[in-house]
């Protein structure tokens, strides 16, 4: 099966960033068709699509849409997370490369559907040139005068992984510390300065448009019903050809690994797959035929997450993978909760221990009790993003883990993949979480 | 301009004027090179908020350097994804070329070594961000060439 463009779609040959290539490819022409039509009847577009969040957690797009009021006094806003930070994921930075109008076209037509007049999109500060390609993709919108009264912001982020989180989002975009907020009220309620917030995925906005234009009906055709359409699917590590791909929602690991990605360098075998980000529980190689949906991916007993995919072969050790994930959540906790400020922090200390030959057999249990002592436990899901990984590599390659306890050293003596990465943790002064006594 | 005028007109676009301190700090960030307390002093006075204040919301964020650093910075993503396919190599081949660690910067005060998290070139890594541009990929071999024009830079 071809690549299935759909959020790409046009900017095969070169990036639709100029706005006359992309009118001339169909551009803008959903928007004026959408303010022709009622509010609710684009919401209603989207309930039919069945249409879902990109940024991770699925959620149908349209549902969370009619959750705003619509006889709001406050004002409503519409915020685009473009904070893409998840380890593994590159998509919304190839969508804001190459297709720029159709991100500021589907913020357009759902500030419509929203009754808003402030979009907010928060693009991670790292993404330079992303920035720099929206800022003059929207002085080129704004002098066409597309806008109609609607402001759009683009606001640079600094460089924090937990303001991909919605609520760590809108603290930092009021300008504090980007600490999540306790839900209840949810964001449609009271979000950004207290009024009803929309907080969507670059991705899912630049879906928008091509679902008005196909037709809700048709768009709903692509992919298995669970999981209509496409996603751009970020494939990196132990592949001959990372980088992103949009393939039909559906489309197997095998497919998206061997056929698009080329398969594993070097010789090596395929070990692990890590389907939907770093925070989601890996796979074994023999699960390779596990389609990319939302129903397979949950049966398999992880997650679609941000659609990234990371190839492990057989040079890597589990420990040193688990040791490098836990570094990278315990670097980014925010510090608020503190089964997640001193969980992580635990968790990378027995992992230490395992990989130097100097943890006791108990310390494998007291490494899945820490991670089932973060699992739902705090705020936000940040800590269940590291624990719920860690655990999974210890349910799937136990083993693994045990010989480390067993030989007193690392069994891999030296060659493993992640030998020795030297992690961001060990080396800033500033992290919330570093002045903290070690527990 | 000014930088407290500069900041002021960004501060306009927002319904808020505390929202404008991300892209102050940036701001205050490429004037002095790094935030010492003059900066957030004059962040402050624009925004109407306490250098304390100023100094809290920026200590949260990695970009923004509370330390002075080189001239120029050079960033290794050593996240998994660019560590399964060598970037601590790629990090020793600068450690070896500038003649510093991770979080250090060069005796001449010119280049500040540094890891960071997942920058999102994945597929195409390691990653390597030098002055906030990134290249990609990265090998240890790339490195006395991206050192010299840095040095030439």
């Amino acid at each position: 099966m071809p690549e299935h463009h759909v959020v790409l779609a046009g900017a095969e040959e070169r990036p639709l960033t100029a706005i006359a290539d992309y009118r001339a490819a169909g551009g803008y022409a959903q928007l004026a068709k959408a303010r022709q039509m009622e509010p609710q009847q684009v919401i209603q577009e989207l309930l039919d699509s069945n249409l879902r969040g990109r940024g991770g957690a699925f959620f149908a797009t349209g549902r969370k849409a009619s959750f705003i009021p619509r006889d709001s006094a406050k004002p409503v806003y519409l915020t685009v997370n473009a904070d893409e930070s998840e380890p593994g994921t590159f998509k919304d930075r190839e969508i804001m490369l190459r297709v720029p109008h159709r991100l500021i076209e589907g913020c357009l037509i759902t500030a419509h559907a929203i009754h808003s007049k402030n979009v907010f999109i928060y693009i991670r500060g790292e993404y330079l040139a992303e920035f720099e390609i929206l800022r003059a993709a929207l002085d080129e919108a704004r002098a066409a005068d597309l806008f109609d009264g609607v402001t759009v912001v683009l606001h640079r982020g600094a460089g924090a992984y937990i303001c991909g989180e919605e609520t760590g989002l809108l603290e930092s975009l009021e300008g504090k510390r980007g600490q999540p907020r306790s839900k209840p009220p949810f964001p449609a309620i009271s979000g950004l300065y207290a009024s009803p917030t929309l907080i969507n995925n670059v991705e899912t906005v630049a879906t928008v448009p091509k679902v008005l234009e196909l037709g809700a009906a048709e768009y709903a055709k692509i992919g298995p019903p669970d999981s209509t359409g496409t996603r751009v699917f970020s494939l990196s590590g132990n592949v001959a050809r990372g980088g992103n791909y949009e393939l039909v929602n559906g489309t197997t690991l095998r497919e998206l690994i061997y056929d698009f990605g080329g398969g594993i360098p070097d010789g090596r075998e395929l070990k692990a797959i890590i389907p939907g980000g770093s925070s989601t529980p890996i796979l074994t190689a023999s699960e390779v035929d596990t389609p990319l949906d939302y129903d397979a991916l949950t049966k398999a007993g992880t997650m679609f997450g941000s659609g990234a995919i990371i190839a492990i072969d057989d040079r890597c050790c589990m420990v040193q993978l688990g040791l490098r994930v836990a570094q990278f959540y315990m670097h980014e906790s925010c510090g608020k909760c503190t089964p997640c400020r001193v969980g992580t922090r635990w968790m990378v200390q027995i992992l230490h221990a395992l990989e130097d030959g100097s943890a006791k057999q108990g310390d494998l249990d007291l490494l899945l009790d820490v991670c089932d002592r973060i699992l739902g436990k705090c705020l936000c899901p940040l800590g269940d993003a590291a624990a719920m990984p860690v655990a999974s590599y210890v349910n799937r390659f136990r083993k693994e883990f045990q010989e480390h306890i067993d030989h007193g050293a690392c069994p891999y003596g030296g060659a493993s993949s992640l030998e020795h990465v030297f992690a961001p943790v060990d080396q800033h002064h500033h992290s919330p979480v570093a002045a903290e006594v070690p527990v | 301009m000014s930088l407290v005028t500069e900041i002021q007109e960004i501060a306009a676009q927002y319904p808020q004027s505390r929202s404008a301190i991300m892209p102050a700090l940036h701001l205050a960030q490429k004037k002095y090179g790094w935030l010492p307390r003059e900066a957030f002093e004059e962040v402050g006075e624009a925004l109407g908020l306490t250098p304390a204040y100023c100094m809290s919301v920026a200590s949260f964020y990695d970009m923004y350097h509370l330390e002075p650093v080189g001239t120029h910075i050079v960033e290794v993503c050593t996240n998994i994804s660019c560590a399964l396919v060598g970037a601590q190599a790629t990090l020793e081949a600068f450690e070896r070329e500038l003649g510093i660690r991770p979080g250090e910067t060069t005796a001449d005060g010119e280049v500040t070594l540094r890891t960071v998290e997942c920058y999102g070139g994945c597929g195409w890594g390691p990653v390597v961000a030098v002055d906030q541009r990134y290249h990609e990929p990265v090998k240890p071999e790339d490195v006395p060439r991206l050192v010299q024009d840095l040095r030439n830079a």
